[in-house]
């Protein structure tokens, strides 16, 4: 596969940077929109514009519909019980704020423990702390085998009677590797503690079914699936949900107001206070049409291929060092993570920049990952469904040169 | 982009062999900057006598720019006054900006001139000023 079929829907991709065509090896960041999600916001905003749920008029029906049938698409697509088990929020960060402050808060007490992987982004990580500070609860982490996997052992002496709450990751955002969800959802529920999963970095790549796992809590952001920023989901077991006080209060999610008191509209209203971002769920529909016409088999083998072909070129390579890539237990999705030996990781994107090559650089949302695996930062090259093996030999070419410019090597 | 132009040779050196990266004794000052977005990090130490940086040092961990912007500051600013180092901070503040582009008024800032393209890469600017304005917080937190 050397070009890719699928590029010439992202036009954007059909730009050049610093002078040479893009290549962009950044989608664990965000992925770009294919053209029928940008016409599907485009179409939302220039026909279908009104306030849904509030006005008795055509224009607003319209958009009540819209934003309500892109809910019943998501719910169907994670195969969600029932479509009110879906609040839209503005991302996968908001999405566990408000499960980390309406169930957290109110069901953490004094010396309860809450349980994390050390893979966390900082979305699911910060939040948490957080509650532990303000309820005085344990946090502790799960630690990782040698090959970057979630070690078993840990998951079963990490998760005890006292444990209340364990989030973890679907996919590492740094690693790429793929957590056994169900595994550690089983062993939370056995304790009675309830599982919240970021699945910000698997739904855009795999096949994701809440029930099957049987989650709990489980978030996500559009922008990372090729829908537009401002638009993520929580779902959440209903009854969960139902026993839940609202995150955010004011319009729209309220059924009686008085003077002094409120009551609470019913699921999902309760948890989507004032006007919400309708726009940004067109997209996502259109998102999760796309993705669907293609199929998860389909972006599974070409992410698949991009890191078989990848690996062995960059491992030819004496200087580079590679994180996550000897794991023979899990699956892999698309994400190389690496460093250049003697250079820093933004040195590195900065010439593979002036190379037209997109990577990122840093921490990446996880510092605790970096300092638990000993380094400072690393460098992300993270696939998907447009991409193809032209772009990795890019990326090659342009980490060939990155010591010469450093003056490292002659 | 050429990327000659910001990876000069000069720049490689401070990079590789800061020779300002170490410990002082008895600093007057330790004050650290850190870049949370790509995780560059310094400690800057500071001794202050009679109005003047007596010594000073940094120890971290960061891009070549940043290391090697700080172990150019470090250079520049031993021996000045503390009114003279403010100065300078400003001044090497206002070329990143690409305020100052005058190079006979740019010479006052040594090595550390040869960060002047970094004005070209919006997305390098925090690594090549993280040292100054850490710099700018130690002098300002001791007037405070």
């Amino acid at each position: 596969m050397s070009s890719n079929k699928y590029i010439r829907d992202f036009p954007i991709l059909n730009q050049t940077m610093n002078g040479k065509p893009i290549v962009y090896l950044d989608n664990g960041a965000t992925t770009q929109k294919p053209d029928s999600v940008v016409r599907a916001i485009c179409g939302y905003y220039g026909g279908c514009n009104a306030n849904p749920h509030r006005g008795a008029y055509e224009l607003s029906v319209k958009a009540t519909d819209i934003y309500e049938s892109a809910r019943a698409k998501v719910a169907k697509f994670i195969n969600a019980e029932k479509p009110m088990e879906i609040i839209f929020t503005k991302n996968a960060t908001e999405s566990l704020n408000l499960v980390a402050y309406s169930y957290g808060l109110n069901n953490i007490n004094v010396g309860d423990e809450i349980v994390l992987t050390i893979l966390e982004h900082h979305s699911n990580l910060v939040p948490w702390q957080q509650v532990a500070k303000a309820k005085g609860a344990i946090l502790k982490y799960i630690y990782l085998d040698q090959d970057g996997n979630v070690n078993d052992e840990e998951i079963d002496s990490k998760i005890t009677e006292q444990t209340k709450i364990v989030a973890l990751t679907q996919v590492s955002n740094v690693l790429g590797l793929v957590n056994d969800v169900k595994k550690v959802a089983d062993k939370a529920h056995s304790v009675g503690a309830v599982v919240v999963v970021d699945g910000s970095q698997s739904v855009p790549h795999m096949k994701v079914d809440v029930k099957a796992l049987n989650v709990d809590f489980f978030a996500f952001s559009g922008h990372k699936m090729l829908a537009p920023m401002g638009i993520g989901v929580l779902y959440g077991k209903e009854k969960l949900l139902e026993d839940m006080t609202p995150f955010l209060t004011g319009g729209d999610m309220i059924e009686y107001v008085e003077e002094q008191t409120t009551t609470f509209a019913e699921l999902p209203s309760k948890f989507e206070a004032g006007t919400q971002n309708v726009g940004g769920a067109a997209g996502l529909s259109a998102a999760i049409d796309y993705i669907e016409k293609i199929g998860f088999d389909e972006i599974e083998r070409i992410e698949r291929e991009l890191v078989d072909y990848a690996l062995p070129r960059l491992r030819e390579l004496p200087y580079i060092e590679l994180y996550g890539c000897n794991s023979k237990k899990s699956n892999k999705t698309g994400i190389v993570t690496f460093n250049v030996k003697d250079v820093h990781p933004h040195d590195v994107a900065t010439i593979l920049d002036a190379e037209g090559v997109a990577i990122r650089a840093g921490h990446h949302c996880a510092q605790p990952l970096h300092r638990y695996l000993g380094i400072n930062s690393t460098c992300r090259a993270s696939f998907y469904l447009y991409n193809s093996t032209d772009d990795v030999d890019r990326l090659i070419e342009g980490l060939k040169k990155v010591r010469k410019v450093m003056h490292l090597d002659s | 982009m050429i990327l000659d132009d910001i990876y000069t040779e000069l720049i490689a050196e401070h990079s590789r062999s800061p020779e300002h990266r170490h410990h002082i004794d008895n600093p007057t000052f330790t004050e650290r900057g850190h870049n949370p977005s790509c995780g560059d990090e310094i400690t800057l130490e500071l001794k202050v006598a009679d109005g003047k940086i007596a010594d000073a040092s940094f120890t971290g961990v960061g891009c070549a720019i940043s290391q090697a912007s700080t172990d150019m500051m470090i250079e520049l600013l031993k021996g000045k006054s503390v009114e003279e180092t403010q100065r300078l901070a400003n001044l090497f503040l206002s070329m990143i900006k690409g305020d100052v582009t005058d190079e006979a008024e740019l010479e006052d800032l040594e090595d550390a001139a040869a960060l002047k393209n970094i004005a070209n890469m919006p997305a390098r600017v925090k690594c090549a000023t993280l040292a100054w304005h850490t710099l700018n917080s130690a002098i300002n937190g001791r007037k405070g």
